[in-house]
């Protein structure tokens, strides 16, 4: 699949303002006043931009209002419609911890559920695809959720949590890694059902339908770059998880280095977390490159 | 919108011959110029003249080797070359509709067609994503997702002679590989052509019932007695070489060394 940077840079960051959001609406960290509002900046900056980033691959972002009618069939439509009632109710309850020195738990439990429940939607836009194998899985969702967990515990400052989060995360992103790659070969589709020639004997794609690219090359068959997919994988896993981990795990001394360290292991989880997410979509391979030989 | 319909009154498709079609890419040309001048946004192309051209097309055709196992009787199979028309299969149950965020994509209840409402397509390629056969493609002119209409305004348009009203791609086949009907209807003529020759689905592990079916190619003809009557004059009269050459092929392998090639 073509790796959308517009794509990857939605996914990375709402998957992160959406985990942190879910912590804040748990009220952990339990603030009130300027400090809420700075960390409700954060998350909505985020979440936001994220959100922002995503209309940039539309042929028609100026219609995208329409995106939210289809709840009842489409993962997409559900994402959109989970995404504005996280952001509405997280605004809610920030107004009472920002400006009324209030914690009203209620909108914070249910903004909380939301905010969970768009990072769910969004995997399940790609766990629901047939055509892509690697997306296929259960693990999909647990990665998405799992990631979008560590990242908002990591942000909101609950050290043990995250780093609990983190390393579940790690051990889920490995898993995903494994069996994501078995995926295509375990789904049964080869070039021999995609034709229905391969009864026959064996099947090689002769002549493509024309001599140039188009549309389905394009957004299906990514193969530049999949060359160095294993150290992706190392610098993914090392920044994403096991730094971060790595810098929690470290004492230090005095709140400054303290603060600077966290900056680090978020900046560093962020930069391995947009890492992996590259590989997410470079790497998925789409049944329809079976009918052009091509993966 | 996006919901599919528990069942359609007809099921419209086509049939593809892939024992017939050779691979003349009428169907696409004709295909390419219908649904530019017709129905919904023009199937642009980008850089047409120019070094890199690509273009939206709703009908592609790929070739394809088949090289049959060899076995007792056929030792050595000659491979087959099959072209193979791919356009949008109308599955029943048709993944690109339900993941459409804005109903912009559905499927009719009166015939089976899918279709785009390209006022309401917002350009996103989920259903793109989703389908495992490549039959839609974003136009990046227009920005919004094509896909065959079975073309929708041929089939019903009285404004032509009923011999036309059938897709264009049928119309234009000149091999005759293409057929277009009702595959819902058992005594429908696609029917039975579906049902004598064995008619099959794309990708059928995907469960998306596809309304389309292709007829596999038939088995090579095999000439059982000799019916060239030049044949045995043209048979070679010696397996080895004479006169000189076969002095010297006698005297070469007599020498020590090697002999690279060939059985003897």
């Amino acid at each position: 699949m073509h790796p959308a940077p517009s794509v990857i840079l939605f996914t990375t960051l709402s998957g992160l303002g959406f985990g942190l959001l879910f912590f804040l609406g748990l009220g952990m960290p339990d603030v009130t006043g300027m400090v809420s509002f700075v960390f409700f900046a954060i998350a909505y900056a985020l979440a936001v931009g994220g959100l922002l980033a995503s209309t940039f691959h539309l042929g028609h972002p100026e219609r995208a209002m329409k995106a939210f009618s289809q709840w009842k069939t489409s993962w997409l439509s559900r994402e959109g419609c989970c995404a504005v009632g996280a952001l509405l109710v997280m605004g809610l309850y920030a107004i009472g911890t920002v400006f009324l020195d209030t914690q009203w738990t209620l909108f914070g439990v249910i903004g909380a559920v939301l905010s969970l429940a768009t990072v769910f939607t969004t995997s399940m836009i790609y766990a629901q695809l047939k055509t892509i194998p690697r997306w296929n899985m259960p693990l999909t969702p647990a990665m998405f959720i799992s990631f979008s967990l560590a990242g908002g515990a990591l942000l909101a400052g609950q050290e043990t949590m995250a780093t609990a989060l983190l390393i579940i995360a790690g051990l889920v992103q490995l898993a995903y890694w494994s069996l994501g790659d078995k995926a295509f070969a375990e789904s049964g589709t080869t070039i021999g059902t995609a034709t229905g020639l391969g009864d026959r004997g064996a099947v090689r794609a002769f002549e493509p339908p024309h001599t140039g690219s188009n549309y389905l090359l394009r957004e299906f068959v990514h193969v530049v770059g999949r060359k160095h997919s294993q150290k992706l994988r190392m610098i993914g896993f090392g920044l994403g998880f096991a730094l971060p981990v790595l810098l929690l795990l470290v004492p230090f001394e005095g709140l400054m280095l303290k603060h600077m360290m966290a900056a680090v292991a978020v900046l560093s989880h962020l930069v391995g977390i947009a890492c992996s997410r590259w590989l997410f979509f470079a790497e998925a391979e789409h049944v329809v490159g079976l009918y052009y030989g091509k993966r | 919108m996006t919901e599919l319909p528990n069942s359609t009154e007809r099921k419209m498709g086509l049939v593809i011959d892939l024992d017939t079609c050779v691979g003349c890419h009428a169907c696409v040309i004709s295909c390419k110029g219908w649904n530019t001048e017709n129905y919904g946004a023009p199937l642009s192309d980008q850089d047409p003249y120019g070094a890199d051209p690509s273009g939206t097309f709703l009908n592609r055709v790929h070739s394809f080797e088949v090289q049959p196992q060899a076995c007792g009787s056929e030792p050595a199979p000659a491979a087959q070359l099959i072209h193979f028309p791919k356009s949008c299969l109308h599955c029943e149950d048709a993944p690109c509709v339900t993941v459409c965020p804005t109903g912009a994509s559905y499927k009719r209840v009166e015939d089976g067609i899918v279709l785009v409402n390209e006022s309401d397509c917002i350009g996103c390629g989920l259903c793109a994503w989703s389908c495992p056969y490549g039959a839609r493609e974003l136009d990046l002119a227009a920005g919004v997702m094509k896909k065959c209409t079975l073309c929708v305004d041929r089939i019903y348009n009285e404004n032509l002679e009923e011999v036309d009203r059938v897709p264009t791609c049928v119309r234009t086949c000149p091999a005759g590989a293409r057929h277009f009907g009702d595959l819902g209807d058992p005594d429908s003529d696609v029917s039975k052509l579906v049902a004598e020759r064995e008619g099959m689905d794309l990708m059928p592990e995907m469960g998306t019932k596809p309304v389309n079916k292709y007829l596999p190619p038939r088995p090579k003809d095999q000439m059982e007695d000799q019916i060239d009557i030049l044949a045995p004059l043209l048979a070679p009269v010696t397996e080895e070489a004479g006169g000189f050459l076969g002095w010297l092929d006698k005297a070469l392998d007599k020498l020590p060394g090697q002999t690279s090639g060939g059985s003897n």
